[in-house]
């Protein structure tokens, strides 16, 4: 029997435990490619939440009557609907947005993110479960893109979200906005998250150690 | 047999849920969509014809002409749409010129994906204003490293010379075919 963890912590470890971007190194395509600002990486984040969110539920309702043969189709089905609706709901009313982020948004259907949540978790944990985990892994998502998407148009552009935050005489840094930033500032975020990691581990460690 | 007839079943039933789903977001949406791209093109449209109050379309091969008038009704020239290669992929602009097509008005680019930073100047004010009153005849020549010296030039943007060659190609070829099609009609 599989040890039981507590609702909450299905959310939470989406956050950082389990984060898609800075631990499961998942839907890293558009991570990369739309991140030259907060604005962006925002709506990829919500668009990305969303499908994650209603195709984890629907797939962990119908879990037991899906064959084993045929779950990656129908899986892939259940998104793809779902990225069409986002698509079509952004192009009628957030036709800027939409415009931003062009073909990035039908691209969430390859995104491994979302099958990889299917797969290893709602296709085996009841509706509640499911919801909460992919609630929680898009909210991760969201906020390491945000980040992203903040650091590159801060060093970019001076400003986040449109509004001048650096003054006038810092200059930008181009390589921030063309796709060698998004690997520069990914590859640095990764960095600093793998060594807070492993700080932490040695701290408990040596507790235990000095507690005996 | 009965894992076939359910595999049968279940690849079916999601498939038509998803068809009427689907079915049925499009057609909420798609007058919102049609909205948007109209009002996209009339707001480009008075952008590049600033006194224009009022347009009607021409039918002009493979190309988007719009015939522009003011509060008067009288013709103050063409808006013209037009796509072409640029340096990473298809740009697609509008540009308002007069009746005689040899003056540009102003320009804006519609869509477009240079390199950001570089090729994607090409969407700022800065290179946009270096379009006005341009003299189209002869053909808009680019030049580059010196500020331009005849009225028909345009200098191209450091660093992204193809995708400035690009835009001046893509109006050329526009004007040209507009010409062409007018000395037809006349």
């Amino acid at each position: 029997m599989k040890k039981q963890v507590s609702l909450h912590y299905e959310f939470l470890k989406g956050l950082w435990e389990i984060n898609p971007i800075f631990k499961q190194i998942l839907g890293m395509c558009p991570t990369l490619a739309v991140t030259v600002s907060a604005i962006n990486g925002l709506a990829m984040g919500l668009a990305t939440t969303f499908v994650l969110i209603f195709s984890s539920v629907i797939i962990s309702s119908i879990r037991k009557i899906v064959p084993n043969q045929v779950r990656i189709a129908t899986f892939i089905l259940i998104i793809s609907t779902f990225v069409t609706i986002v698509d079509l709901v952004m192009k009628a009313k957030f036709p800027e947005l939409s415009k931003a982020l062009g073909p990035f948004i039908p691209l969430i259907v390859v995104n491994c993110l979302i099958l990889g949540r299917a797969e290893a978790f709602a296709s085996k944990n009841n509706i509640l479960r499911s919801f909460l985990d992919a609630f929680g892994n898009g909210t991760g998502f969201l906020i390491a893109l945000l980040i992203l998407g903040s650091i590159r148009e801060l060093l970019g552009t001076r400003c986040i979200f449109g509004f001048q935050i650096l003054p006038d005489g810092f200059s930008t840094l181009m390589v921030m906005i063309l796709p060698a930033g998004a690997f520069l500032t990914l590859g640095l975020l990764l960095g600093f998250t793998n060594a807070y990691t492993k700080w932490k581990k040695e701290k408990s460690k040596k507790e235990i150690l000095i507690t005996n | 047999m009965k894992k076939i007839l359910q595999i049968i079943l279940v690849l079916t039933f999601t498939a038509s849920i998803s068809g009427f789903v689907l079915s049925s977001v499009n057609n909420w949406a798609k007058p919102f969509i049609e909205e948007n791209r109209i009002k996209a093109i009339s707001k480009a449209i008075f952008q590049v014809q600033s006194e224009g109050k009022k347009y009607e379309k021409l039918n002009i091969n493979e190309m988007e002409v719009f015939k522009v008038f003011d509060e008067n009704d009288k013709t103050i020239g063409y808006a013209v749409v037009n796509q072409g290669n640029g340096f990473q992929g298809t740009i697609k602009l509008i540009f308002g010129i007069n009746e005689e097509l040899n003056r540009i008005k102003a320009i804006e680019i519609l869509e477009q994906v240079e390199t950001p930073g570089l090729g994607s100047l090409i969407t700022e004010d800065n290179f946009k204003n270096r379009f006005k009153n341009l003299n189209t005849q002869p053909l808009i020549q680019v030049v580059k490293g010196k500020l331009p010296s005849n009225d028909n030039e345009v200098q191209a943007i450091t660093g992204a010379t193809i995708s400035s060659k690009a835009v001046v190609r893509i109006v050329n070829e526009a004007v040209e075919k507009l010409k062409k099609h007018n000395g037809i009609e006349k």
